[in-house]
């Protein structure tokens, strides 16, 4: 993000209320002091073999960031690459499963664009709206706060141990509908009360996520590894080492920045280090908050799991 | 003669499943060449794992794992 730093000044942009200087999930830019849109976009190569449930997983990941926001989903586009020669019908059920997801958000998707590419590619540029004073960036967690997280963990390595032909198929179906699943209801159970940051867990894996959190906030974020909810499997193939690259990348880039109990063995580490897809958000709100937050999500259907708190200090813990 | 499991090339997690599969053949020993050090560390836990002695040699760019049973 250096370039634009040094073309874009945040002092000129006194409406850029998130971007530039502190990066977070998405831009936030207001338009007045009711509204605010928030700007987004992710795109990635298929993931699962079903095209539909491809199309679904790709557009609640790129949504998800207007969640992580605690906005609601308005208006999207298309981004999407395929071969010329791919399948017609292939084509028809991504943009389905991604059509589909975005009315369920309660949007629209009104265009896009498409490039001939011989990888296929599938996204969308998303905008959402969230008023002003209701922005939760990464920055605010304060020491006392407690976490909590809305969808298990593990989907990046039951797909990768998918890829490998080492998976159960319950497995994969399980993941495949959690990433599936919108951070919508989250985000609105999280809107119903006081909350102080959120982020959504994606490529940079529960620690990497949790240590820009704690980075932003100024603050340490302490998980308790028995309190943390993994799709069924994911022990499992981390027992067997059927770790995605992604995982060693992410511990060599935020492990300095964590403490683990010496008890935790090197496979349960890792598994934390693990790139999740379309994750849940992970909030850290005044611990008098989880009760309310925990009844609004029961209302919607939408589970979460008290997995940690903050306290004073730097960096990650996990007891 | 030593079972030989080339995983040059491979990336995680195809080394451990390679190595996984020649485990269970019980043919030893076994020499697992890889390129990065995060497929030797994951090809060393699993080996270990199984109850094997594992020794590893740098050759350039490479690590040779060299898999034993007592």
């Amino acid at each position: 993000m250096r370039p634009l730093k040094e073309i874009f000044h945040e002092a000129d942009y006194p409406d850029l209320l998130v971007g530039l200087e502190v990066a977070d999930d998405a831009a936030v830019y207001r338009i007045n002091d009711d509204v605010a849109v928030i700007q987004t976009t992710d795109f990635f190569t298929p993931i699962v073999d079903d095209p539909y449930a491809y199309g679904a997983i790709a557009a609640a990941n790129a949504m998800s960031d207007v969640y992580a926001m605690g906005g609601q989903v308005v208006l999207a586009l298309n981004i999407a690459a395929f071969p010329a020669d791919m399948d017609e019908a292939i084509i028809r059920a991504i943009l389905r499963g991604g059509a589909e997801k975005v009315k369920e958000a309660g949007g629209v998707i009104a265009g896009g664009h498409t490039i001939d590419d011989e990888e296929p590619k599938y996204g969308l540029a998303v905008m959402g709206i969230v008023h002003p004073d209701r922005i939760a960036t990464k920055g605010g967690a304060r020491p006392g706060d407690v976490l909590l997280l809305t969808k298990p963990l593990g989907v990046g390595i039951i797909t990768t141990a998918f890829k490998a032909d080492a998976a159960d198929p319950a497995h994969v179906e399980v993941a495949t509908q959690s990433m599936m699943q919108l951070n919508k209801r989250a985000a609105e159970a999280m809107q119903g009360g006081e909350f102080h940051a959120a982020t959504d867990i994606t490529g940079f894996s529960l620690l990497g996520h949790a240590y820009e959190m704690a980075e932003k906030s100024g603050a340490r974020l302490r998980f308790r590894f028995d309190d943390l909810p993994f799709h069924p499997g994911a022990k499992e193939y981390a027992e067997l080492l059927l770790f995605p690259g992604g995982a060693n990348r992410n511990k060599a880039a935020y492990e300095q920045h964590v403490h683990f109990a010496p008890y935790l063995e090197y496979e349960m580490q890792l598994l934390l280090f693990t790139p999740e897809t379309s994750g849940g958000l992970l909030i850290a709100m005044p611990p008098g908050e989880v009760e309310g937050f925990l009844a609004r999500c029961a209302e919607r259907g939408q589970k979460a799991w008290l997995v940690g708190d903050v306290v004073e200090g730097a960096g990650i813990e996990v007891l | 003669m030593s079972v030989q499991v080339d995983a040059r090339g491979f990336s995680c997690p195809q080394p451990v499943i390679l190595t996984r599969k020649a485990l269970e053949k019980g043919q030893f020993p076994i020499e697992v060449l890889v390129e990065t050090v995060t497929s030797r560390e994951n090809v060393r836990r699993v080996a270990e794992k199984a109850g094997c002695r594992v020794s590893v040699e740098e050759v350039g760019n490479e690590f040779k794992l060299i898999i034993t049973k007592e």
